[in-house]
């Protein structure tokens, strides 16, 4: 019995000393948007990279997502007479969940994984040490300017795959299940309001700044050597899914409960 | 002047550095050696702030390093890492002028490049390999750039780790060589972490022995063949017997 609770113990303090080193990081990270100096290159490349390169995919990921939504609305809908509700759901399931969530775990696995990868192999090859040398702060020039990207380039990625999603499931709705197209386009924008717009854009910021940062902690927490870039890689993509899922719950509630 | 008193750092249960006392004048190139794992990089690594201290003191021209502002203080230092780290993501240029393209050095692009095209010359690299990136040199062509970006700013003094790792004997003999020239034509003081002994003849003016966390041996380049001590003897001479235990 004591050794259970020892154990128990024991994962406490490793998982709460885990999460204060985090958000410590992250405070540290926030501390550094405000004050000089300021690395405008190293941020636009941030920008491009979480931003305008991850587009392809979430557009893909959206359209097919809001297209299979279509269907299986329509599908589910006609079990109790009413494959009507097609453009509402289509529009509320993407704009409040799907959308923002599919960013989320797109950025993780495009970008969290990009950022832990090189930050690791930065680490290991003494690259970072190099830039503390050069009186460069590896906070200010590495880790700010992604983060910072991830929060803005989050919203505007969500924003994309809200309206490639709809329009996914407005083709195969108005092209194979006969919805009239103007009628589509208005019960969609009629049923929106702006809290959904509100959440989604709230849990695409949310997203890309946990997506950024996971990256940017493991990468910079890395072990030694391959292995060391390897496992970091895999903990940051992990870890930032589960919080993007976690946040999303949470900011669910926030938003839709009240 | 760099002066460490009684530095002690331990990662665990490894004791790294157990009372370190050591003192490099002004203008003096010093070479630490000792076998692999004893410390030697930690050493250097503690003045630049880069690994802190457990305890003891390290003063740099009379300044504690724990006490100065960390920006002015490090452009007096220019080092040269063992694998190079150089920042794959940007052009040999960039990598040679970082520090003149940011802070208190800043100078405009262009002025930046000339500059960084200067130091590769200097360091026998022609001005083409200016806008080649780092993963298209050679070891050896790294290793340059690393020289190079070490001088750009032209610090008081420069650390180098292990200058002459994975390269052939020719150019390592090139390495000490350029090593040698700038540290006497800059008059800078220098630190060397090597085990190779054909760096410490050429780099050398005196020579400190690293082993179990202390400084084993000190002593003036000339003495070092004839030190009297048994673990400097077996190091120099690279035998694996001798007081120096060695795995098998």
């Amino acid at each position: 019995m004591i050794l259970i609770v020892r154990a128990l113990g024991r994962f406490c303090i490793v998982a709460i000393s885990a999460l204060g080193r985090l958000v410590l990081f992250a405070l540290a990270t926030l501390s550094h948007v405000l004050r000089p100096p300021f690395y405008p290159r190293e941020f636009f490349n941030a920008l491009l990279n979480v931003g305008y390169l991850s587009l392809p995919v979430v557009g893909l990921t959206a359209l097919f997502t809001g297209a299979a939504l279509a269907l299986q609305i329509y599908s589910g809908g006609s079990r109790f007479n009413a494959p009507e509700v097609v453009p509402q759901i289509v529009a509320i399931g993407m704009v409040r969940e799907l959308g923002p969530v599919l960013v989320g775990l797109m950025i993780a696995a495009r970008v969290t994984s990009s950022i832990a990868a090189e930050m690791a192999t930065m680490k290991v090859t003494e690259q970072i040490d190099a830039l503390v040398t050069l009186s460069t702060a590896p906070m200010k020039y590495l880790v700010m300017p992604r983060v910072l990207a991830g929060l803005l380039a989050g919203p505007v990625l969500v924003a994309v795959a809200d309206s490639i999603g709809i329009f996914g499931g407005f083709i195969v709705a108005t092209q194979t299940l006969g919805f009239n197209p103007a009628t589509y386009l208005l019960n969609t924008v009629n049923f929106l309001t702006p809290a959904d717009i509100l959440s989604s854009m709230a849990k695409g910021m949310a997203f890309g700044f946990i997506a950024t940062l996971m990256g940017c902690y493991y990468g910079l927490n890395s072990g030694r050597g391959a292995l060391g870039v390897g496992t970091a890689t895999k903990a940051s993509v992990q870890a930032a899914a589960v919080l993007i899922l976690a946040a999303n719950f949470a900011l669910t509630a926030v938003f839709f409960t009240a | 002047m760099i002066i460490f008193e009684n530095i002690y750092k331990s990662f665990g249960e490894n004791h790294v550095l157990h009372g370190v006392n050591l003192t490099v004048e002004h203008g003096e190139s010093m070479v630490i050696i000792g076998g692999s794992g004893t410390g030697k990089s930690v050493l250097i690594k503690t003045v630049l702030g880069l690994v802190e201290p457990d305890s003891g003191r390290i003063l740099v021209d009379g300044e504690d390093v724990t006490q100065i502002k960390r920006d002015a203080f490090l452009s007096r230092f220019g080092m040269l890492f063992q694998g190079g780290a150089l920042f794959d993501s940007m052009p040999v240029w960039q990598n040679v002028a970082f520090r003149l393209q940011r802070g208190a050095l800043k100078r405009p692009a262009g002025e930046a490049r000339e500059i960084a095209i200067e130091k590769l010359r200097r360091v026998g690299l022609a001005p083409e390999v200016a806008d080649r990136f780092p993963a298209e040199l050679s070891g050896g062509m790294q290793k340059r750039v690393s020289l190079a970006r070490a001088i750009a700013a032209e610090p008081e003094i420069i650390f180098f780790d292990e200058p002459t790792t994975g390269l052939d004997p020719i150019m390592s003999g090139v390495i000490n060589e350029l090593t040698r020239e700038i540290v006497v034509e800059m008059g800078v003081t220098a630190m060397t972490i090597t085990h190779d002994m054909t760096s410490v003849d050429t780099i050398a003016d005196k020579v400190a022995m690293l082993h179990r966390g202390r400084i084993q041996w000190c002593g003036a380049r000339a003495d070092l063949a004839h030190s009297g001590d048994p673990h400097v003897e077996q190091f120099v001479n690279g035998r694996a017997e001798g007081p120096i235990e060695t795995l098998r």
